[in-house]
């Protein structure tokens, strides 16, 4: 490079101001992004929300508690499951329902395969939006598809779930079920060693993505930054840890830190992230007990749902979902609707900080740091 | 949790003893939301607490008045919540921003003002996040009337006329009447509000 010849400016440079979606592949839903931009690289970028809006809340607010479990798979549509186990969390702390111990190993079981379906997805997207045309998608979608079937076989459904219930699940798991889930948790290594040797040290991979869209720890943690995104750039905070909600605490699992919190380091810690559901749905699947599956005091609110009226208060229930915290705050009036039901939504507070670590990059990077960073746009417009 | 958020009263209270405060639900009620930064920015400058993290803003309608409720965490020491919450009246809904002490608070108080029209005092770009601009009222209050989809009003009509599609004289008779009294196609709501 040094020997080449500087290039003044030759011609006074304008900016120019562009759209980036809604109806844009690489934006992952209808999603706008307004970038200012000088040449290729951008000067500014705000992004526009809201073609997804349903007001979500106040539907929610104008039905039973029970009803808005399934409008909650419709939120981040690509894992239903932990979008239902972070409501059930927020219903049964307004309430005080226990939950049975078998219960609580099914939750996990499903929100750990959710959390597989989901970084596995991202990261073919991601590679999809680097230019890897396909493939490595093609990969993911593989393995996605053996977890969906589990999905469909105990759910009904492959990806709005709806299986959750307050006080345990909606059907209970037989030996077959496991068998086929501890198949799937054995086979799954071997195809995340064949993901890796083809990917994490590819040389085209590696200098597409690192020193991309650095975001510093300092700024993560003021800008509510959570999940992987936030551990990329080295901060430990998993509440799965720091909460021990559910039965987490049982289980011996890492917490994979990045150092940079570049793009490289967002890719690798959902890797390593896959490997630590693994480690716990190993060790779930080995110590599930037998017993209910459902509290059964929650049994006629299941019949009657306008019965199930929670005291007067409120909640705040929030889980490590593979997006980051999502949280649900509940109002409850003693009546069989919420008088404020309020979802935080992870992809939505993650975005927060997108024009900050994409000012000074090209607009082909900015792509795949939006692919890194992971919105689902059903969450994020609600 | 209750002991907790005693110990930061009492703190709050010793140190900065011309805010009051009230404990509300296992929160604190800050009376005058004009001290709201204040006591954040004491809260996660103190080496006790370290607040660090602003989890989640929202807003709720208790009909008399708005509420706006914050919850803090502590990445640092890993503790928490603490929720605080600062009530305004519904005419003058004024509550200062947090941006200057946590940048995460841009989207979510954008969408409480979306939602609920409290102005937060400070914001660089305080406009509607899912609306759009042109959009009247606030969605998520409980006394915003929902339009009925199924009923065409006049505009509407004028609208769809004009990108050539036909309307029965029947509901056009239907929307002049109702401009003529001055109506909205509201949705039907319940008879009493629910309390």
């Amino acid at each position: 490079m040094e020997n080449m010849t500087q290039v003044e400016n030759r011609h006074p440079s304008e900016t120019l101001e562009i759209n980036f979606g809604p109806q844009h592949p690489s934006t992952h839903g209808v999603f706008r992004m307004q970038m200012l931009l000088d040449g290729e690289k951008i000067c500014s970028l705000k992004p526009v929300l809201g073609y997804l809006h349903r007001n979500h809340e106040q539907i929610a607010e104008n039905i039973t508690y029970a009803a808005s479990m399934a409008y909650t798979d419709r939120l981040d549509y690509l894992n239903a499951m932990t979008n239902n186990f972070a409501y059930a969390i927020a219903v049964e702390k307004l309430a005080g329902i226990e939950v049975p111990e078998r219960a609580e190993y099914i939750r996990v079981i499903m929100a750990e395969l959710a959390r597989l379906v989901n970084h596995i997805t991202v990261i073919g997207f991601l590679l999809n939006d680097m230019g890897a045309f396909f493939t490595p998608l093609l990969y993911a979608f593989r393995e996605r598809e053996k977890i969906l079937d589990i999905f469909e076989e105990v759910s009904g459904s492959r990806m709005m779930c709806n299986y959750f219930r307050f006080g345990g699940v909606k059907r209970d798991l037989t030996t077959e079920n496991l068998t086929a889930i501890m198949q799937i948790v054995r086979r799954f290594p071997a195809f995340l060693e064949e993901f890796e040797a083809l990917l994490t040290k590819n040389e085209i991979l590696c200098m597409r993505c690192q020193n991309v869209g650095i975001l510093p720890a300092n700024l993560a943690v003021n800008s509510s930054i959570t999940g992987p995104v936030l551990r990329a750039s080295g901060v430990n905070y998993d509440i799965r840890k720091v909460d021990g909600y559910s039965i987490y605490k049982r289980f011996d699992f890492r917490i994979p830190l990045g150092e940079k919190g570049d793009v490289y380091d967002r890719y690798f810690v959902r890797i390593l992230e896959m490997r630590e559901s693994l480690k716990i749905l190993y060790q779930a699947l080995n110590k599930i007990p037998q017993g209910e599956f459902l509290n059964k005091k929650t049994l006629p609110f299941l019949k009657m749902p306008r019965n199930f009226k929670p005291a007067v208060g409120e909640a705040y229930g929030r889980i490590e979902s593979p997006k980051g915290e999502l949280g649900f705050y509940l109002v409850s009036d003693g009546t069989p609707q919420p008088w404020r039901y309020h979802v935080r939504a992870p992809s939505l507070i993650n975005l927060t900080v997108l024009e900050d670590i994409c000012i000074g990059q090209k607009v082909a990077d900015a792509i795949i740091i939006l692919g890194s960073i992971d919105i689902v746009l059903g969450e994020t417009d609600r | 949790m209750t002991s907790f958020i005693e110990e930061i009263r009492k703190e709050l209270s010793e140190r900065l003893p011309n805010i009051k405060l009230r404990l509300v639900r296992a929160s604190i009620l800050i009376e005058n939301p004009k001290d709201l930064t204040q006591v954040v920015f004491y809260l996660k400058e103190n080496p006790r607490f370290l607040l660090d993290y602003l989890s989640s803003i929202t807003a709720v309608d208790y009909l008399d008045y708005l509420e706006s409720v914050y919850h803090l965490y502590s990445m640092e020491k890993k503790q928490g919540p603490v929720v605080l919450r600062v009530r305004v009246s519904k005419t003058d809904t004024t509550i200062p921003s947090l941006i200057p002490i946590y940048h995460g608070a841009e989207l979510q108080e954008r969408e409480a003002y979306d939602t609920f029209g409290i102005i937060y005092e400070g914001h660089p770009n305080l406009k509607r996040l899912f609306m759009w601009d042109g959009f009247e009222g606030y969605p998520l209050r409980k006394d915003y009337e929902q339009e009925d989809s199924e009923i065409l009003e006049t505009a509407d009509i004028e609208w769809l006329e004009s990108k050539g599609i036909g309307i029965t004289n029947e509901v056009k008779e239907k929307a002049k009447q109702m401009k003529m009294e001055n109506k909205r196609a509201a949705a039907q709501k319940p008879e009493k509000p629910r309390n």
